[in-house]
């Protein structure tokens, strides 16, 4: 049972990483985006359309891809080039996401969804690794995009932390005036944070249908994006605490599956409000943004 | 043209252009534009029954509406109307039953009362949170929302369900606590009026009250505000409760007039439509109503076009969004007005407000 929790807590914390550690790349950049539900969702379906329609696993993993980045470039328009309020104009490209994706999903599918179901992303074992007791199966007997979520902390930790283009990056999130005044281009760092997000969220999304769920239903998403944007503030802003935060928001999801099976007398919907709870609860007992970065979501116009 | 006009005109243009988009849309789907938006038409003005359905439609989008307009005036992103609304229609579908023998008046009174109640409770965690714990409300209004559907399934599959355990929902509602329907078998009830009562009510709290002129002080600049002293802890949670308990009892008058019963799918998404609502409006709570009206008319013509035109009702989300999108732009291209408003107030950056009061 350890070995089952310890698997589908990795599971879970996939498609968190992946969104929040996009998310991060955006709030370092001095922008915060509620849209990345609404691009999760687009990859999620993009993903399962085109694994569906061309047979072709890493076709889908493209589309995902392009629909999260697609959903993003708006975001990025409206929220960079015209300066609106952020918040705002994330909760309509959510809705939008949702309107578009189930419009789609019924004109493709019929008008209740037609049960389909496309191959999966198969586990990669890793040699004898994979045969480790308790963390064989969850650490190295998993789909690629887990392999590749992973692998991305330290890279994106690094970028974020050490390389030129992060410090930049950076600078856009702290004092937009100062990073333009030294011809770093603050719209330009910013479209490059969302489209980067886009196609992690898009990952994210895709991880859900094609690794996880093997089909599409509307909504798949459930939330999972908003649950980013708190690992983001539990990690403080920081690729390692992301990470963190991502497993231990995995966790409580993986939890509710075996104290589902293990205690019937609970009601399950409290099981399925946990991640929910948690995440409303680690905030509140962390309280404080001190972390954030001083710009995050102040619309900047360049004078 | 005046300035005054243009800035008046910018709804109209924004649910212009939203419209057009859905006309190329639709085209690409396939589907005539002129057909579906006859069909649309109909379905919610087509008849008399077909406009009392908008009417009835359009209500819970003005309490809500109002929620969202009353937080955003204080710079609160409260993305929990749904959330709140919900927890309304539980309050009032838990106590609802247990109304039989009370007189009409004190139980539409208590009906009501404990949505809002409810509501307020559920809005005024997130300000609480906020001011006291520093915690960005638009994360936590929006796991609120979430926590809200887990505790209705609950609420219907479990301590509240019918006694023949057949559906998951809840017993229906004393007669006593029903708002009487004027027009059988239309829906027009009472509950529009009160909506439009509660509209002139936010509007003067919001612009002829001292804590209505805190409240939008705060939203302007909290800097300021903390400078100048205002209790920005005190706003932050009452406006958020209120908020709430606006939300909440729109929830509650939809138990009390239209389902009599609660069901899991009690929301259609009002308090993400809402936002729609209030964006269109301008903040205005008395715009709010005719916004509304329009919104629920789309909502209510998309159920005949799905079934005349085989477009799918999910179109409405994306006009929705298309909406809010243009109406950002557009006051974002024209400068002045509450631009200032929507675009300071970031969601959560440190609070200066220690420094700024001892300095």
């Amino acid at each position: 049972m350890l070995e089952a929790f310890a698997a589908s807590t990795i599971a879970m914390a996939t498609p968190l990483l992946l969104a929040a550690l996009g998310e991060l790349i955006v709030e370092r950049a001095g922008v915060i985006n509620i849209g990345i539900e609404g691009a999760m969702l687009a990859g999620a379906f993009a993903g399962v359309a085109v694994a569906h329609a061309t047979g072709a696993t890493l076709a889908g993993v493209a589309a995902a891809i392009g629909g999260g980045v697609a959903i993003n470039a708006i975001f990025a328009f409206v929220a960079v080039n015209l300066a609106v309020n952020q918040v705002v104009a994330g909760t309509a490209i959510d809705l939008l996401a949702a309107g578009v994706t189930g419009m789609l999903y019924q004109r493709i599918y019929g008008a209740t969804g037609r049960a389909f179901t496309v191959a999966p992303m198969r586990p990669i074992a890793l040699g004898p690794l994979a045969r480790l007791p308790l963390i064989g199966r969850a650490l190295f007997d998993q789909s690629a995009l887990v392999y590749l979520a992973f692998a991305l902390v330290p890279a994106i930790a690094w970028t974020i932390g050490r390389s030129r283009f992060g410090l930049s990056l950076r600078a856009a999130g702290e004092r937009p005036e100062a990073a333009d005044a030294l011809g770093l281009g603050v719209y330009r760092l910013r479209w490059i944070a969302l489209l980067a997000s886009g196609a992690l969220s898009g990952l994210g999304g895709a991880y859900l249908t094609l690794a996880y769920a093997d089909t599409f239903v509307e909504g798949i998403s459930a939330g999972r994006g908003y649950v980013a944007l708190a690992v983001v503030i539990v990690g403080r802003w920081n690729a390692w605490g992301v990470a963190a935060a991502s497993l231990m928001f995995g966790a409580a999801i993986a939890l509710q599956f075996v104290l589902q099976a293990a205690a019937t007398a609970i009601p399950y919907q409290l099981f399925l409000a946990l991640p929910y709870l948690l995440t409303v609860a680690v905030l509140a007992l962390m309280g404080g943004q001190a972390d954030a970065p001083s710009a995050l979501g102040e619309p900047y116009i360049r004078a | 043209m005046s300035r005054r006009l243009a800035a008046a005109l910018r709804p109209a243009a924004a649910i212009g252009c939203a419209l057009a988009a859905m006309a190329i849309a639709l085209a690409l789907l396939g589907a005539s534009p002129l057909a579906v938006a006859a069909d649309l038409a109909d379905g919610a003005f087509g008849n008399w029954i077909a406009f009392t359905d908008t009417l009835a439609r359009a209500t819970p989008l003005v309490f809500c509406g109002l929620a969202v307009a009353v937080a955003f005036h204080g710079a609160l992103w409260n993305i929990g109307a749904d959330g709140q609304l919900v927890v309304g229609a539980l309050a009032a579908g838990a106590l609802g039953p247990a109304l039989a023998g009370a007189p009409h008046t004190l139980a539409i009174v208590a009906i009501i009362g404990a949505g809002g109640l409810a509501g307020a409770l559920w809005g005024g965690l997130a300000g609480w949170l906020r001011a006291r714990r520093n915690v960005n409300e638009v994360i936590s209004t929006i796991m609120l929302n979430f926590i809200a559907a887990q505790l209705l399934s609950w609420a219907v599959h479990g301590p509240l369900m019918e006694p023949s355990g057949a559906f998951p929902a809840s017993r229906k509602i004393a007669a006593a606590a029903r708002l009487h329907l004027y027009f059988a078998p239309t829906r027009l009830n009472l509950a529009m009026l009160f909506a439009v009562a509660l509209a002139a009510v936010c509007e003067l709290g919001l612009f002829r009250t001292v804590p209505g002129f805190e409240l939008r002080a705060l939203g302007r600049n909290r800097r300021a505000s903390a400078f100048f002293g205002l209790p920005i802890a005190r706003l932050t949670v009452g406006a958020m409760a209120l908020s709430g308990a606006l939300a909440g009892c729109g929830g509650a008058v939809q138990i009390s007039a239209i389902t009599h019963r609660l069901y899991e799918t009690i929301s259609p998404g009002w308090g993400y439509e809402a936002i729609a609502v209030a964006l269109v409006a301008r903040l205005s709570p008395l715009g709010v109503v005719p916004a509304a009206l329009l919104f629920g008319a789309l909502d209510n013509g998309s159920q005949a076009m799905q079934r005349a035109d085989g477009v799918p009702a999910q179109l409405v989300y994306v006009v929705q969004a298309l909406v809010i999108i243009v109406m950002l732009a557009f006051d974002a291209a024209a400068g002045g007005g509450w631009r200032e408003l929507l675009e300071g107030g970031a969601p959560d950056r440190p609070d200066a407000t220690a420094e700024t009061c001892d300095a």
